[in-house]
């Protein structure tokens, strides 16, 4: 499963960085989504992917499976997810600032530091 | 010896608070410090003579092998005497000075701090420590030569003096790290110990160069000269200090500690002859040129710092003896030389000696003490600089390879040389008097000590130059000799080829001096060619600095973010490409086992992403980046990861809420860009989601290490008492993590909440 996340993975990094060169500061935001989840699968796919073995522990003691699914990137990963929207809740708020002040959703417009 | 030399740097942090309690008597109590390291150091020259050497060592940085070391020998006593002692006479020579000055405190902290510096960098034996102290001096310096900092000469002439030895210093960095390679150890001693490996090494010629290059620049060798005559912007005892006595000599000071190692090859010998005897006669020449007293000096420590560097070239003993003699000597004369133009230019308002005439009935003590000095310096018996001139002549004499062109260079400076001491000494005192911008009177005494003390010596040690020889200056020249000397001083070397050739430039040098107006005419029509000296050739350099760096900040700073992300990305993927596919090679494991569910949600994923960024519409393209997100979480399900999926769930819908709440309010998408843009944009795109995914692969085909989480799932229950083990790392295993996201998400939240009152305290206000 891996090769085909790798080609989904990059798909999703060529849209992103597609939609953060864009002039449109919404479509900047929507770049944002997509990278960082780009990111999280990257991290998640990785580390290699496990079907049916959730790193949990039973509860009454019985044996684990043999082999289980990492779950240290998972970790990670659930970190990040809750920072990156940490991160795109804040820059929606600054952009929304910004176009209530600056009037116009074009970065190329928005070089200066006077306006 | 850690303490000695870092207790300047102490003294220089109290000197605030000191000024506050002492007023005026700052100076005379600051000048205790430099007076009791020379006694210390004269305590300690007994030792230092029988044994060869005391050595200090502290750890400092024990895991790179660096330890601040110390190491005194001759050389480094000789050096350290010099520096503290006229140390002492240039402070109390600046309470005078720059008596009442608003910023005579910061003087101090900056005098006192070269101070300690410069006794690091003669007394290092680790070649960091040694380098550390080296351009601590650099900036000590930079800071004194721009102490005037409203004026705006002083501060380029300050600049130029900085980049001019910080080049140098890069370069020493570069020779010392070289060194260590080649040698193996920090240490200078053990290094200097093993010359043969250094010097049949074949990096030994650029390692040569670089350590050359620091030292050239630090004592302005030809053509780095112009920035020391520069730096005289600095006040009066700065200049006799740093740009006569001491920091110039640093360079001089690390070719002779280098000599015994790296002396006596071919290389060595014609780089540094043929160097310091340019060095020597250009400053020679350069310093009759001019009418400001400190110019000529400055041009003629220029002279004096070409003839050590041709010294330290011919190599031998007598070229050692004449080294380390003429190094003494020149420090006695030009300290006092100098200290007598400040005077001058204190008690007369000008700097110019065609200003100045007949002084010696005004400033008696003054004139006598130029005249001794400046005897010392022309080289006249009975005068210490006598005997040092003699020396020299004999090691030109004896000079094993340029002899004739040395010979004939030697005798052009000192006549010319001869020429400068004339004009400093005689011309400001005889003759007749004329107008000065301030009335003449004698110096105070604080200004007096300094110079009396320094003629003096040269006189004293002119009639018993053992006093010196003995003892000091043998061990030093046996220090840079690398094997003990033993070589008596004598004022009279009797009738010898060596006398004749002081007697013929001491005649000729007189009769420059007399017809001085006139050979400057002459000279002033060559300015043309003089003017294009290798000064205008660093002016050039620095416009050609100003014009490259505005040209690429024009280039890089566009101030479009895309530009930024452009740039940034095909660099990116450029050097990581490169990396990849030619150094490593593409090696991939393209094993599959899927599931058609599997695919279905993948292909839903890439779908959506791309529909996301097709779309007119911005609900579209949420709803699209939706779908993903979701996809996502689905991912996560199908592969273990329930709370990932979970997680995602959550923040997903919060996210479309979130978007459509705010992006309500924003307008529609309109197309900005140009076709041409869309293409190079896809490009960009594309070229680096399909290195992201030729990475993943390359990383897929690889098993670097064994996961680390064995530890995490063993411990699970028994250290955190969770049966979630994803929920025991977050909480408790990697809790500092979850802390700092914590914070993040904090700070967001106020940044957020900040954002939103700020727009509501607006709208009141209209």
């Amino acid at each position: 499963m891996e090769p085909i996340m790798a080609v989904v993975i990059g798909v999703i990094y060529a849209t992103a960085i597609y939609m953060m060169l864009r002039r449109s500061i919404v479509k900047l935001v929507i770049g944002l989504i997509l990278i960082s989840n780009a990111a999280n699968l990257l991290i998640f796919a990785t580390a290699g992917m496990t079907r049916d073995a959730p790193p949990l522990i039973p509860m009454n003691g019985g044996p684990m499976a043999e082999v289980i699914a990492d779950p240290l990137p998972q970790a990670l990963v659930l970190t990040a997810i809750v920072i990156a929207f940490g991160v795109l809740s804040f820059a929606v708020v600054l952009i929304r600032r910004a176009y209530q002040i600056v009037g116009v959703d074009d970065m190329d417009q928005m070089k200066d530091t006077d306006t | 010896m850690q303490i000695a030399v870092l207790a300047g740097f102490a003294l220089a942090i109290l000197v605030p608070l000191l000024s506050r309690w002492c007023g005026g008597r700052t100076g005379l109590i600051l000048a205790l410090y430099p007076a009791s390291i020379a006694f210390w150091l004269v305590s300690l020259a007994p030792e230092v003579l029988q044994s060869g050497g005391i050595y200090f060592e502290q750890a400092w940085a024990p895991s790179l092998g660096l330890s601040l070391s110390f190491w005194l020998d001759g050389l480094s006593l000789l050096f350290g005497l010099l520096i503290s002692g006229i140390g002492t006479l240039i402070i109390i020579y600046a309470s005078g000075y720059l008596h009442g000055h608003p910023q005579l405190a910061r003087f101090y902290v900056l005098i006192l701090s070269f101070m300690s510096s410069m006794l690091g960098v003669v007394m290092a034996d680790g070649l960091m420590t040694l380098f550390v102290f080296w351009e601590l001096t650099s900036i000590t310096s930079y800071l004194l030569i721009g102490f005037n900092h409203e004026d705006a000469a002083a501060r380029k002439s300050a600049l130029q003096g900085l980049l001019v030895t910080f080049t140098g210093g890069l370069a020493l960095m570069s020779g010392l790290i070289l060194l260590n390679v080649v040698g193996g150890s920090w240490s200078l001693q053990t290094l200097l110990n093993d010359g043969e490996t250094l010097r049949e090494h074949a990096l030994y010629l650029p390692m040569l160069l670089c350590l050359l290059g620091g030292a050239f620049t630090k004592s302005a060798q030809f053509p780095f000269h112009f920035w020391l005559p520069n730096a005289m912007a600095a006040p009066t005892p700065v200049s006799a200090y740093l740009h006569s006595a001491t920091m110039v000599k640093a360079g001089i000071y690390l070719m002779a500690r280098l000599q015994p190692g790296l002396g006596g090859t071919e290389a060595w010998t014609t780089i540094l002859c043929v160097i310091g005897a340019i060095t020597m006669v250009v400053g020679a020449f350069l310093a009759i040129r001019f009418t400001g007293i400190k110019k000529v000096l400055a041009y003629s420590t220029v002279m004096a710092l070409g003839t050590l560097t041709m010294l330290l070239g011919i190599g031998g003993e007598a070229a050692m003896i004449a080294f380390v003699t003429f190094l003494t000597a020149h420090s006695l004369y030009k300290g006092a030389l100098f200290m007598v133009a400040g005077a001058l230019d204190h008690e007369t308002g000008t700097k110019d000696i065609d200003e100045m005439g007949g002084l010696c009935r005004f400033m008696p003590v003054t004139a006598a003490c130029a005249f001794v000095a400046a005897l010392s310096l022309g080289g006249v018996i009975p005068l210490f600089g006598f005997v040092a001139k003699e020396l020299l002549f004999e090691a030109v004499l004896d000079a094993p390879r340029f002899t004739g062109f040395l010979i004939g260079m030697s005798l052009l400076a000192s006549v010319l040389v001869v020429a400068a001491a004339g004009i400093v000494a005689l011309r400001p005192f005889f003759g007749a008097l004329k107008e000065t911008p301030k009335t003449p009177h004698e110096a105070p005494p604080s200004m007096l000590a300094g110079p009396c003390v320094l003629a003096g010596l040269s006189l004293v040690l002119g009639f018993m130059p053992w006093l010196a020889g003995d003892g000091l200056l043998n061990a030093a020249a046996g220090a840079v000799m690398g094997t003990e000397v033993v070589t008596d001083l004598y004022l009279w070397h009797g009738l010898n080829t060596a006398l004749m050739m002081s007697m013929v430039s001491l005649g000729v040098g007189l009769l420059v001096c007399w017809r001085w107006p006139g050979v400057r005419g002459v000279i002033h029509r060559f300015s043309p060619v003089l003017d294009r000296g290798p000064e205008a050739g660093y002016w050039k350099l620095m416009d050609l600095l100003v014009r490259v760096a505005e040209w690429q900040t024009r280039l890089l700073q566009s101030g479009y973010m895309r530009n930024y992300l452009i740039l940034t990305l095909l660099s990116f993927t450029g050097l990581t490409g490169y990396t990849l596919l030619v150094r490593h090679g593409p090696v991939f494991d393209l094993a599959l086992d899927v599931r058609l569910q599997e695919v279905v949600v993948a292909l839903v994923i890439a779908a959506s992403a791309i529909v996301a960024c097709m779309m007119r519409s911005r609900l579209a393209a949420v709803a699209a980046a939706g779908v993903m997100g979701f996809g996502i979480a689905l991912i996560f399900l199908l592969f273990s990861a329930p709370d990932l999926a979970i997680t995602q769930l959550l923040i997903e819908t919060l996210t479309v809420i979130l978007l459509i709440l705010v992006l309500f309010r924003m307008p529609q998408f309109s197309s900005l860009s140009t076709p041409m843009e869309r293409v190079r944009d896809m490009f960009v795109a594309i070229i680096t989601g399909g290195l992201m995914t030729l990475l993943m692969l390359t990383v897929l085909g690889q098993d670097l290490f064994t996961s680390i989480s064995e530890y995490m799932i063993d411990n699970s229950v028994p250290l955190g008492h969770g049966h979630n083990i994803v929920n025991v790392i977050l909480v408790d295993f990697r809790a500092l993590d979850t802390l700092g996201e914590i914070f993040v998400l904090s700070l967001a939240a106020i940044g957020v909440l900040a954002m939103l009152r700020l727009q509501a305290k607006e709208r009141k206000t209209p």
